[in-house]
């Protein structure tokens, strides 16, 4: 039996029909725009103004006025989640633009010239391995002392392996094939047939490899502001409500369960975007069903 | 009475019917051919007997192994009759063995499964089985892993794990279609050799007619699901009396018309290579020490004339292609030198190549695999006209694309298509389409009809032979398909670990080939002529 | 040795050199002379000069990183700026809590995702593959530090079963040490797990399409055997590979949970160090974690040979 393994190229309105019948990716897709939505719309609205201090209502429990409560400075934490948000989002936004910006050219570089550039490459990536984003960002807390900047630049660092990594290995297996011996045939040089025929084909790689790299990049950013090295009060920012609410988990665990559960649902969302995407566009999964 | 006997097997898949009523019968000891196009559902005939189908396929009427109703057997009846009574050999020997575990671990693996013999009793018995396939104990110990084989004793030790119970059918699917024509004889003659000794009864499934033909009894032909003609080998292919059957025959041998052969001896050559040698460095064995030099292509020396038709034959990894790469320039030569119009070609940079490429293209083999599958076939066609000095402008490139597609047999509407919406035959026009868009004066062709099915590679090969004789375009047919190179060339070059090591007229080198590994291809090489005079002899 | 094993040995120590190398230019470039902060604003400085020459910091650069990188090969990592105890002694009482709680979590991560991927890939589509499938979603999905807390709501201030932090010291006896390591363990493993559970289940399901696994059920061993025997093993090398990189998210992980649960790890030395501005500290304790991932990621190199015969041959 011969199963003939490629990739087939679709209609929009094809891959749009299949996308509404996958359950994961509709659902991901629900949970991420709302999320976005939400990020944006505090911008105009929120049910409080997040910077006014009101000690009188501190740690008030959820209730009709407050749906999540209030924390320790009477701050309403629905209204601080919606704008922590913005910060969760533009960190892991611009570390996955960092990631994919340098790390896809560095990867189809080397992927393209091979010998010894490709090796450099490699141990280069080696090297960023080495350091977790966390080190990362305590190394450069060290330097420059602790902000949000310092958790896009951490996390974008060791987004950048990841993505060189990736289109690495996504161009190593297009290179072989036939349609590229054509191109060649036809006199294109390597960069060339990298923009014309590699990029296109391990586009939907990346797209899903960036949706991954955000919601680690969101799981990330909030470890680094829960440790402080992220974004710094009064910013809100989720991490760092769950390093106030710590300390008040007896009186008040809303206000850790709240934001923890903003994490969890919007990397959620995110992943089952990712898996959703993959489902849709990589004819290996659809092979399997 | 049948060993095997399926009556009214239908199946399918989802809504898609892949069989349909499908009888056969094989009698113990008997070689039945199952013989088939791609698509025809001979393989999946084979899965319904081991009943090894995808899940989701649905299957009604009956399959009868040795009085066991296999359709309705219980899943631990199957396990005790798969391996035991009932062996199977796939097609891909590269992937059909476990990467992490030694051939003796694998076939003492059933041996032991099955019988319950202590692990030393089942290796020895493994070990005779494997010597008895020709995989002796001195060079292919129990210990060897898979990577450590080539392909060909890769297929013997599959063939070890079938076989090692002593099956009463064994079930091969297209076992030689991976390996080449001299590999292929050899694991027939293993085959036959095997189900003679222990009368076993074999169902061997084959898209050769005459592979089939110098193996079975008797013959089965599918097509779409359905069985479209069965009976005694030689009556049924001697009588041709289904249209199918012809059909499939006549495609199997054709020979396209070439009103106008190729004369030699015209003017200077089109394409010289002059000793060209190609070393790949030996793989390293330490961090500081590497192997010998492999070299794959050895001072080899050709010339094409404007016009001819030459094929290049010879066993895989002969060097054919390697020294076709370096014709294309798409790889570069160790020493030597190659001319193509007179310009010498090798060492030159992109830029100075453009001439040559201009009029030299190439056809792949895989049909799926040499086309972008995101770009529309306008772009893929066009895409030689990248070496033009003057680059058309957007009108004239669909004019130019629309004209090739044109020549090949394809519409201009299918300009807009991807080639995903094109069957295999069809995407191999595109291929041919955007080789000659340039107009060249030669077009290297790497297998280009090995993936295609008899009929449509009979259509393909006369569209080759049209071009040929209307644009007088010169081809190199690199092949290890003596067929081919019978229908199609006026010259042959046989090549032979890297050396040429003889060349002539077509028909005169395989007719009476001279060097002993031209010998050995010819001998090899099925011959559906032959095979049917052979049984008819045989059969009355 | 296969070439294969003596280029993954000199790729992870060049890598090694590589890192500390750039841990070293982090040291170089931090503002603040490091003399002037262990004597205080108060020092002359003539005082400063003497100390610096004591401390080598007026050296060529080249020699002190020579003289850096032999200290640490003998682990001679320094004096502590603000404890004024040599660096290894700190580092040695707290690796003693961050070591058996990396170790303790990975063990529980690999021995709860291995047994899921198989129940998953054996059971694919069906209702138990769901199941365990949308749990390792939300596992993926929830940050450990979160999943922490939550367990010290429910375990310690609402059960009273386990203490909510701290750590008695191994002096106390192993069980209260253990004990007091559990929950965070667990708070470490189960995202984790969830993660290589999800990979696991891929791997297999991705093995069981190859061809050799039908020339397994051809010789008639069932489904079952045949995903203990054959799947399992080639499964391996990507669950391997996840492995390694999910160590270093591990070290980090362990960092931060230390910090939840108040153990006195290296983690919580780390970030002493970088509030009090004590450099050598922190440039140590990030050496001995980056060491640590290069380490780990060198076995997971060795043990893809151990899989994989392909890589052993000396071919």
């Amino acid at each position: 039996m011969t199963l003939h393994v490629d990739i087939p190229e679709e209609t929009l309105a094809g891959i749009l029909a299949k996308a509404f019948r996958n359950r994961s990716f509709l659902v991901g897709f629900v949970i991420t725009a709302l999320v976005g939505a939400v990020a944006v719309l505090s911008y105009a609205w929120t049910p409080y103004d997040v910077t006014r201090l009101v000690i009188s209502d501190k740690t008030l429990a959820p209730s009709w006025a407050h749906w999540f409560g209030t924390d320790h400075f009477g701050r309403d934490i629905l209204s601080m989640i919606m704008v922590g948000a913005r910060n969760s989002i533009a960190v892991a936004l611009v570390a996955v633009g960092i990631g994919m910006g340098v790390g896809v050219p560095l990867g189809a570089f080397a992927a393209a010239r091979g010998g010894l550039a490709d090796e450099a490459l490699m141990r280069l990536n080696d090297l960023v391995f080495a350091f977790p984003a966390l080190l990362s960002a305590i190394m450069i807390t060290a330097i420059f002392g602790p902000g949000a900047i310092n958790a896009i630049i951490a996390i974008g660092i060791f987004n950048i392996p990841v993505f060189a990594r990736v289109a690495r290995a996504g161009a190593l297996a297009i290179w072989p094939r036939e349609f590229i011996l054509a191109a060649r045939a036809a006199g294109k040089g390597p960069t060339l047939i990298t923009i014309e025929h590699i990029l296109p084909n391990i586009a939907t790689l990346l797209l899903v490899q960036g949706t991954i790299q955000f919601a680690l990049g969101i799981l990330a950013e909030a470890g680094l502001s829960y440790v402080g090295l992220g974004a710094q009060p009064p910013m809100p920012s989720w991490g760092r409500m769950l390093f106030d609410a710590q300390t008040r988990m007896v009186v008040a665990p809303w206000m850790a369960i709240f934001p923890g559960m903003a994490i969890a649902v919007t990397v959620l969302g995110l992943n089952l975007l990712g898996d959703g995407i993959a489902d849709i566009l990589d004819p290996k999964s659809r092979r399997q069903r | 009475m049948s060993l095997l006997e399926i009556e009214n097997l239908s199946l399918s898949i989802g809504d898609t019917p892949i069989l349909k009523g499908v009888e056969l019968a094989v009698a113990p000891g008997e070689v039945m051919g199952l013989v088939g196009e791609s698509g025809s559902g001979k393989s999946m005939t084979a899965l319904a007997v081991m009943r090894l189908m995808p899940f989701a396929a649905r299957a009604s009427g009956r399959v009868a192994f040795d009085g066991i109703d296999i359709l309705a057997a219980s899943e631990d009846q199957m396990c005790a009759l798969r391996g035991d009574d009932i062996g199977m050999v796939f097609q891909e020997p590269m992937t059909a063995l476990n990467p992490v575990k030694t051939i003796g671990e694998q076939v003492a693996e059933g041996i032991r499964w099955h019988t319950k013999a202590s692990r030393a009793e089942a290796e020895e018995q493994a070990r005779k089985i494997l010597d008895r396939v020709g995989l002796p104990s001195a060079k292919f110990p129990l210990s060897r892993y898979p990577h450590e084989l080539s392909g060909g004793q890769r297929q013997r030790v599959v063939i070890a794990i079938a076989c090692a119970l002593k099956p009463k059918l064994l079930i091969a699917d297209e076992p030689t279609t991976a390996l080449d024509v001299v590999l292929q004889a050899q694991i027939l003659d293993l085959l036959r050799d095997l189900v003679a000794e222990n009368r076993m009864g074999l169902l061997l499934i084959s898209h050769d007619l005459a592979v089939v033909t110098a193996m079975a009894d008797k013959i089965t032909i599918m097509r779409h699901g359905e069985v479209m003609e069965a009976g005694d080998t030689a009556r049924t292919l001697s009588g041709q009396l289904h249209p199918y059957t012809r059909q499939l025959a006549q495609a199997s041998m054709h020979v396209p018309a070439r009103p106008r052969p190729h004369t030699a001896g015209s003017a200077r050559p089109l394409l010289q290579v002059d000793g060209v040698t190609r070393d790949y460095p030996g793989r390293r064995s330490s961090l500081f020490r590497r192997a010998a030099p492999i070299r794959a292509v050895d001072d080899v020396s050709l010339s094409i004339e404007p016009g001819q038709s030459v094929a290049l034959v010879g066993r895989s990894g002969c060097g054919k292609s390697t020294l076709a790469r370096m014709i294309l320039a798409l790889d570069k030569s160790t020493s030597g030198t190659i001319r193509f119009s007179g310009e010498t070609i090798t060492g030159r940079s992109e830029a100075e190549l453009k001439p040559a490429r201009r009029d030299m293209q190439v056809v792949f083999q895989d049909p799926y695999g040499s086309f972008d599958p995101r770009q529309k076939v306008e772009k893929l066609v066009a895409e030689p006209l990248h070496v033009l000095d003057k680059k058309p402008a957007n009108a004239e490139r669909r004019e130019l694309v629309a004209h090739a597609l044109h020549e090949v047999g394809l519409g201009p509407r299918d300009m807009d298509k991807y080639p995903h919406e094109f069957s295999g035959g069809q995407r191999q026009r595109l291929s041919i389409a955007r080789a000659i868009i340039t107009r060249p004066k030669l077009v290297v062709a790497d297998e280009p009809v090995s993936a295609l099915d008899v009929s449509i590679r009979a259509q393909i090969l006369d569209l080759f032979a049209e071009l040929n004789q209307k644009l007088g375009i010169a081809y190199l047919f690199i092949t290890h398909d003596l067929t081919v190179a019978r229908a199609i060339t006026d010259e042959v070059l046989v090549m032979h670990e890297g050396r040429i090591v003889e060349r002539g007229k077509t028909g005169a080198v395989l007719d009476h080939p001279q060097s002993e590994a031209a010998r050995a291809l010819v001998r090899a090489a099925p011959d559906l002529h032959r095979a049917i005079a052979r049984r008819l002899q045989e059969q009355g | 040795m296969s070439a294969y094993l003596l280029k993954r040995l000199i790729i992870a120590a060049a890598t090694l050199v590589l890192a500390s190398m750039v841990v070293f230019a982090v040291l170089e470039i931090i503002p603040g002379d490091p003399a002037r902060l262990m004597l205080g604003m108060n020092a002359s400085a003539e005082q400063v000069e003497v100390l610096r020459n004591q401390m080598g910091l007026n050296a060529p650069l080249a020699l002190r990183y020579l003289h850096w990188a032999g200290g640490l090969l003998s682990l001679d990592f320094g004096r502590s700026y603000t404890y004024s105890v040599p660096v290894i002694d700190l580092v040695r009482e707290r690796v003693v809590v961050s070591l058996p709680l990396a170790l303790i979590a990975l063990a529980l991560s690999t021995a709860i995702a291995i047994p899921v991927g198989l129940f998953s890939a054996s059971r694919r589509g069906r209702a138990g593959d769901a199941i365990a499938m949308g749990v390792a979603q939300f596992g993926v999905a929830v940050p450990n530090f979160w999943f922490a807390l939550m367990l010290i709501y429910l375990f310690a201030v609402w059960l009273r079963l386990v203490p909510a932090g701290g750590f008695p010291g191994w002096g106390a006896g192993a069980w209260p040490a253990l004990k007091s390591l559990l929950l965070p363990a667990v708070a470490l493993a189960l995202p984790q797990a969830a993660i290589l559970a999800r990979v696991a289940r891929s791997a297999l399901i991705e093995v069981l399409n190859e061809d050799y696994i039908r020339t397994a059920r051809a010789k008639g061993m069932p489904y079952r055997a045949v995903l203990w025997r054959h799947a399992l093993r080639n499964a391996m090398i990507p669950v391997l590979t996840i492995l390694g990189l999910q160590f270093a998210f591990l070290l980090a992980g362990t960092i931060i949970i230390e910090n939840v649960f108040y153990l006195p790890g290296l983690g919580r030395l780390l970030f002493q160090a970088i509030t009090q501005r004590d450099l050598i500290v922190v440039e140590s304790v990030v050496m001995l974690l980056v060491a640590a991932v290069i380490a780990v990621n060198l076995l997971v190199d060795l043990s893809y040979a151990v899989v994989d015969p392909r890589l052993r041959s000396r071919q």
